[in-house]
């Protein structure tokens, strides 16, 4: 039985789809089961997912209209798990779509649970994240940012992001 | 806060409150701008957060603006000190995307200049750590050996630290006539001095106080703060990307003949020509951090020879660099390589362009700094150098 297969019969319609065809095939979690399936991974002794080499996130929005009305996508986030078994030496992508804005309101960030009590590693993967791609990681120990100051406003990494013209009298451009 | 009752006592009253102490931005033993908020009781620390972000030069935003070949500048400036291990990385991670596989030759080749990278940065690391525990004179040497393997990369590329050599496809250009002479010539002249650097550090009965029991990591905390490289195997997980990486990195050392080096049965590879390890260490600790990149120095001489004989007899080329603005499939690809400090990982999203849609570095030095606040627990003051200094970081790497 193939691991999507395994995953789709422990947490039926939570597994919402799977590319197999990429360089790096993937599958694709609903956000709210993510927690769930990462503990799962990692305590199944089969799969044995026990070390996390990345937590990132991707911004899918065209800034240009013109290639907006063409694109295949709606705009949206996705969130990005890379894990690998230290014991089975085998990996896996995991994905999660969300929303760029919650509930479309710009300025409210999309929420997903964290994973950081699954792997440490994930407590500062999800930090860097929420920093430069505006993601609110709902129970994380420590949600601040780690590479931009405290007051910075904004996402750098978010495709529609605008470099401030002025940050405390340095200015930017 | 203790109060004093007696006013008598109170020239013999310690006061025991906490206090914050702040370690860098620039502080010797932060290796960079890496700025330490330790929280003391007395010489006890007993909790340690590390801010980062002082560098924080955008790359990966850089990366979405620029074609692959463009962003290989980039990458060396990540981890400055072994710039051809980053290099290899970015490019073998887009060859990874394009479905592309350098000719035998450029293989060989790319091991030659990964491993030698990996020489002078574990110089480094070792010399600046003897430097952080208060001996000066291995860091000159070290210095002195980096500098002769800078020399044959000037020969190569015409760079001493930014090298842009291995790029998408293959490398900018073969080796000199001569030089593989020269490589080898340094290979022996640098053998005998290993010995010399394990007499002055390793066996140095103060070197081995300072570190020794100092900072200990169990397996099962290394794995689960994703650390990697020569902090990983320091405690004793069997695991280098060169052999159980993906296919397109460990395809570069199919044949090759080496040995992991992590304790196996309380013996490391090889280490009967090398001191053993002393009494007082245990597995898992800063002493065992730092012999794992000493034993590891020893490795990758072994793997630059191996290299040169099968350089020197493959047939074809050495690879050709991918046009400037050729596009990329789409599609996405992620992929780790064991650079000296650990696994650098490299994720591309590609949308069809010739420029990446994003372009994201992974680091081992950012996962290997975020153990830092755990293994500083309860340790002395002076011992957040030893600790911070095992774990070999660079900044460059870890802010992005």
């Amino acid at each position: 039985m193939s691991l999507l297969d395994q995953l789709k019969e422990k947490f039926g319609a939570t597994i919402t789809g799977a590319n197999l065809e990429n360089v790096d095939p993937w599958i694709e979690v609903a956000p709210e089961s993510i927690v769930a399936v990462c503990t799962y991974l990692r305590d199944e002794p089969g799969l044995a997912f026990d070390y996390c080499n990345s937590v990132t996130a991707v911004d899918y929005v065209h800034t240009d209209e013109k290639k907006a009305a063409k694109s295949e996508w709606q705009p949206h986030l996705e969130v990005v798990y890379h894990l690998f078994s230290m014991q089975h030496k085998h990996s896996l992508v995991l994905k999660v779509m969300l929303p760029r804005w919650k509930g479309d309101e710009p300025g409210d960030l999309p929420e997903i649970d964290s994973v950081a009590h699954v792997w440490r590693t994930a407590d500062w993967h999800e930090r860097e994240c929420y920093d430069l791609l505006g993601i609110h990681f709902i129970g994380h120990p420590n949600l601040r940012r780690i590479l931009c100051p405290e007051d910075w406003v904004g996402h750098p990494l978010r495709k529609d992001y605008e470099m401030p013209l002025e940050y405390h009298g340095i200015r930017g451009r | 806060m203790a109060t004093i009752d007696d006013p008598r006592t109170i020239e013999f009253d310690v006061r025991t409150d906490e206090m914050l102490v702040n370690m860098g931005p620039q502080h010797p033993s932060t290796h960079g701008v890496l700025r330490l908020v330790l929280r003391t009781d007395g010489e006890i620390v007993s909790e340690v957060t590390p801010h980062l972000g002082y560098l924080h030069r955008c790359a990966e935003k850089i990366g979405e603006n620029l074609t692959p070949r463009q962003f290989i500048p980039y990458t060396d400036r990540m981890d400055y000190l072994a710039g051809m291990n980053m290099n290899l990385g970015w490019a073998l991670a887009i060859e990874k995307l394009m479905k592309y596989e350098p000719p035998e030759k450029g293989r060989h080749l790319r091991v030659i200049i990964a491993e030698m990278g990996r020489i002078a940065s574990h110089l480094v690391g070792m010399g600046a750590y003897g430097l952080d525990l208060g001996t000066f004179s291995p860091f000159l040497y070290a210095f002195r050996e980096r500098e002769r393997i800078l020399d044959l990369f000037e020969e190569v590329c015409g760079a001493r630290l930014t090298y842009s050599y291995i790029t998408v496809g293959g490398c900018t250009a073969d080796l000199p006539n001569g030089w593989l002479q020269k490589c080898e010539a340094f290979l022996t002249q640098l053998e005998p001095i290993i010995v010399e650097y394990h007499t002055l550090l390793t066996t140095n009965s103060i070197f081995v106080k300072r570190t020794a029991a100092i900072g200990v990591m169990s397996a099962a905390t290394a794995i689960d703060y994703g650390t990697s490289g020569p902090v990983l195997r320091g405690s004793g997980v069997d695991h280098d990307l060169r052999r159980d990486g993906e296919e397109i990195y460990t395809a570069m050392y199919d044949g090759y003949a080496f040995e992991v080096i992590v304790e196996k049965n309380g013996h490391y590879p090889k280490d009967h020509d090398y001191p053993a390890v002393p009494r007082e260490a245990i597995l898992g600790d800063c002493w065992h951090r730092f012999y794992v990149r000493m034993l590891e120095v020893m490795q990758s001489i072994d793997l630059v020879r191996q290299a040169i004989d099968r350089y020197s007899v493959a047939s074809g080329n050495y690879g050709e660099p991918m046009k400037l603005n050729q596009k990329l499939p789409k599609g996405e690809a992620y992929l780790e390589t064991e650079a000296p400090r650990g696994q650098m990982g490299f994720y591309i999203v590609s949308s069809g362009d010739a420029i990446p849609w994003r372009a994201r570095a992974r680091s081992s030095s950012f996962c290997n700094l975020s153990v830092a606040s755990e293994l500083c627990r309860d340790c002395l003051i002076a011992d957040v150098p030893a600790i911070v200094g095992s774990l070999d970081i660079v900044m460059g790497e870890i802010d992005r």
